[in-house]
C-alpha cells in the first residue's frame, strides 16, 4: 500500500555453469528507482547504468525535480526497441514518485507492462505461482511485512524449482516517501561455510611464521629511491608566466 | 497433366507436399479423370481438413527395415488434439488427481468437457495429458487387460481376489508400453500420471498409497507429487511448498483447486472446469463430475485506467 518491494535471486550463469554465485541483480536508476534485471547480465548491467545516468542529468536539468517512474520505463522502452530485441534486457522497474508506486515490466524488445505484480526470467513461472495463489498470494493494499514475505516466498519458490536460479534472495524496499531498505542477501538459505569448514585440507596450504628456518639475515638500503638518480628534493619551482 | 494425375499426393518423402501442391494434383485429377463428384468432395473435404493445420502432420517417413511395410506408414510426429496439465499428489487416506476438462485443437478450445482423469480397475486411476486420442487408446488397452484380469481370476468377487492390478504394475506396464513405442520412433504423445496403491511383496494390494508418472519416451518415475506439462513449472513449486505427507482429503483438494486456478490464469490452454479424482483405502476410485473454479480479476492494479490523464501515463 506504500511502496513497492523488488526481490531477486543471486545466480549468475554460463549456460550450465554458475559463473557468479552471489551476484547483484537489483540496479540503481535513481534515488527512488531501482530496476531488477534478467537476461544477459552485461545488457541489464549497462543498459540501467545508461539510463541512471540519464536520468541524472535529467535531474541537473530540471532543478533537481524527484525523477519519475515512467521517464526511467520510456527511456528504457526507446531504448530497447531500437535494438529490436538483441539487448537481451527483460526488466522489472520500480519506484516510488509524486504520484505513487509505480511497477513496470519491461521485455527485451519494448514491449512494457504496467502491473501491481510481475515477475521475469527463468524462474518467473514459479514465483508467479507464488504471487497467484489465493490464500498467500497477492492482494490489494498488503502491508510492508506481508509484502516482504510474499516477495521472500516467491523468489525463494524460483530458488529450489528453478535450474537458473539460485542461492540468495535480495530485496529492495522502497516507499513512499522516498525511504528505500536495500535488503542484500536478506535471505541467505544456501550458506555453503559449514560445510566447506568440515573438509580437511592439507596443512602446507596454512604454514606458520617459523615453518621455515633462518639461516641468515642482511639488509641493504636502496641509495636513491628516485627514477634516474633524481629525487623531489632535486626539483625547483618556478611560476608560470600569466 | 494427365502424368501429374497419376502420381499419388501421398508421397513418401521427408517433407511433406505443400498445400498448395496437393490442391494442384487432386484438381488435375479432377479435370482429367472426371470422377463422381461425392468423391471430389470427401476428396476436397479431406484435404482442407488437414489443410487447416500448419504443415508438418503426420510423416510418412520410411519405417525401419524388417517391419512390415503396411500403405501409409505414419508415424506420430505432433500432437494434435491436446490435454494441458495433470497434477498428483498423496495425502493421508490415499493420492489425488487433478486435471482441467479442455482438449484443445491447436489454439481452439475444441472440446470443453473431455474426461481426462480415467479410472482403470476399482483401485487405479490414470491421468492423462498430451494426445487425446493416444490416451483414449491407452485407457482401451487397460480396460481390456483389467476385463481379462476379473475373467480369468479365480474368485468373482473384487473383494475376494487380487487379481486387478494395483498402481504400480499399471504404472511398470505403461513404462514399457511406452517404451516400446518410443523404440519404434512412433511413441504414443502423453505423459501419463498413475495413482493408487502400491504392491506387497506376496502380490496382494497394500496400504501404501502410489504416485508415478510415465512420459511419451518411457521414463518412468515416482514421487509424492507429480505435474506434467505447463504444471510442472506453476503448480509444482505451489505444491512442494505446501505439501505435507499427512493432509487431509480438505487440504489436499484445495492445494490442487488453487493450482488449477493459477494454471487457468497463466497457461494459455487451460480451462477452469475441472474435474478431481482420488482413490482411498476404503472408498476405491472416485471422479468427481466437472465443475468452474471461480477466478478473481478485480485487483486495482488491472481495473484503473493507464496512460490516462489522471496517472502518470505510462502502460
Amino acid at each position: 500500500s506504500d511502496g513497492i518491494i523488488l526481490g531477486a535471486d543471486t545466480r549468475s550463469t554460463n549456460d550450465t555453469t554458475v559463473a557468479d554465485k552471489n551476484c547483484f541483480k537489483i540496479h540503481y536508476i535513481a534515488p527512488n528507482i531501482y530496476c531488477c534485471g534478467a537476461g544477459t547480465a552485461a545488457d541489464t548491467e549497462k543498459t540501467t547504468e545508461l539510463i541512471a545516468s540519464q536520468m541524472e542529468l535529467l535531474r541537473m536539468n530540471t532543478g533537481n525535480a524527484q525523477s519519475r517512474v515512467v521517464t526511467a520505463c520510456t527511456l528504457l522502452k526507446r531504448m530497447l526497441f531500437r535494438y529490436q530485441g538483441h539487448v537481451s534486457a527483460a526488466l522489472v522497474l520500480g519506484g516510488c514518485d509524486v504520484h505513487g508506486p509505480h511497477l513496470y515490466q519491461i521485455y527485451p524488445h519494448g514491449s512494457t507492462g504496467k502491473l501491481p505484480y510481475t515477475t521475469m526470467g527463468s524462474g518467473s513461472l514459479a514465483a508467479m505461482a507464488a504471487f497467484e495463489s489465493s490464500e498467500s498470494g497477492y492482494k490489494d493494499d498488503l502491508e510492508e511485512e506481508e509484502a516482504l514475505e510474499l516477495v521472500k516466498r516467491a523468489v525463494l519458490a524460483g530458488v529450489w524449482n528453478d535450474l537458473g536460479s539460485g542461492s540468495n534472495v535480495d530485496t529492495c524496499i522502497i516507499r513512499r516517501d522516498g525511504t528505500v531498505v536495500m535488503g542484500r542477501n536478506t535471505v541467505t538459505p544456501n550458506e555453503v561455510g559449514p560445510l566447506r569448514a568440515k573438509v580437511k585440507r592439507s596443512d602446507v596450504l596454512n604454514m606458520r611464521v617459523g615453518t621455515t628456518a633462518v639461516l641468515k639475515e642482511s639488509f641493504a638500503r636502496n641509495k636513491s629511491s628516485a627514477i634516474g638518480g633524481v629525487t623531489l628534493a632535486d626539483v625547483t619551482v618556478t611560476p608560470m608566466e600569466t | 497433366l494427365k502424368d501429374d494425375a497419376k502420381k499419388s499426393p501421398v508421397r513418401t518423402s521427408q517433407n511433406a507436399p505443400t498445400p498448395f501442391q496437393i490442391l494442384y494434383f487432386k484438381y488435375a485429377t479432377a479435370i482429367s479423370t472426371i470422377p463422381s463428384s461425392t468423391s471430389i468432395l470427401t476428396t476436397a473435404l479431406i484435404l482442407t481438413m488437414s489443410l487447416s493445420l500448419q504443415p508438418g502432420g503426420s510423416s510418412t517417413r520410411a519405417p525401419p527395415t524388417g517391419t512390415l511395410s503396411a500403405p501409409g506408414n505414419a508415424v506420430t510426429t505432433r500432437p494434435i488434439t491436446t490435454g494441458t496439465s495433470v497434477l498428483g499428489i498423496k495425502y493421508r487416506d490415499g493420492v489425488m488427481l487433478a486435471a482441467d476438462t479442455l482438449c484443445s485443437y491447436g489454439s481452439l478450445a475444441k472440446y470443453k468437457n473431455a474426461r481426462r482423469l480415467l479410472p482403470v480397475n476399482s483401485r487405479t486411476l490414470i491421468g492423462g495429458s498430451g494426445e487425446y486420442s493416444d490416451l483414449q487408446a491407452i485407457d482401451d488397452l487397460l480396460r481390456r487387460n483389467a476385463l481379462e484380469d476379473r475373467c480369468t481370476a479365480d474368485s468373482l468377487y473384487e473383494e475376494e481376489n487380487d487379481a486387478e492390478d494395483c498402481a504400480k504394475e499399471v504404472w511398470s506396464y505403461l513404462r514399457a508400453v511406452m517404451y516400446n513405442r518410443r523404440s519404434k520412433m512412433n511413441p504414443l504423445w502423453n505423459d501419463i500420471v498413475v495413482a493408487g496403491f502400491r504392491q506387497n511383496d506376496d502380490g496382494s494390494t497394500s496400504e501404501e498409497p502410489f504416485l508415478g508418472i510415465v512420459d511419451k519416451i518411457g521414463t518412468a518415475y515416482e514421487d509424492d507429487i507429480l505435474a506434467t506439462g505447463f504444471g510442472g513449472y506453476i503448480a509444482l513449486p505451489l505444491m512442494r511448498e505446501k505439501y505435507r505427507p499427512d493432509m487431509e482429503e480438505g487440504e489436499a483438494r484445495a492445494l490442487l483447486e488453487d493450482s488449477l486456478r493459477i494454471l487457468f490464469y497463466r497457461d494459455c490452454r487451460a480451462l477452469n472446469r475441472v474435474q478431481i479424482a482420488k482413490v482411498t483405502r476404503d472408498g476405491g476410485v472416485l471422479v468427481s463430475d466437472p465443475y468452474e473454479l471461480d477466478t478473481y480479476w478485480d485487483f486495482k492494479g488491472f481495473v484503473t485506467n493507464k496512460g490516462e490523464m489522471g496517472t502518470d501515463g505510462g502502460w
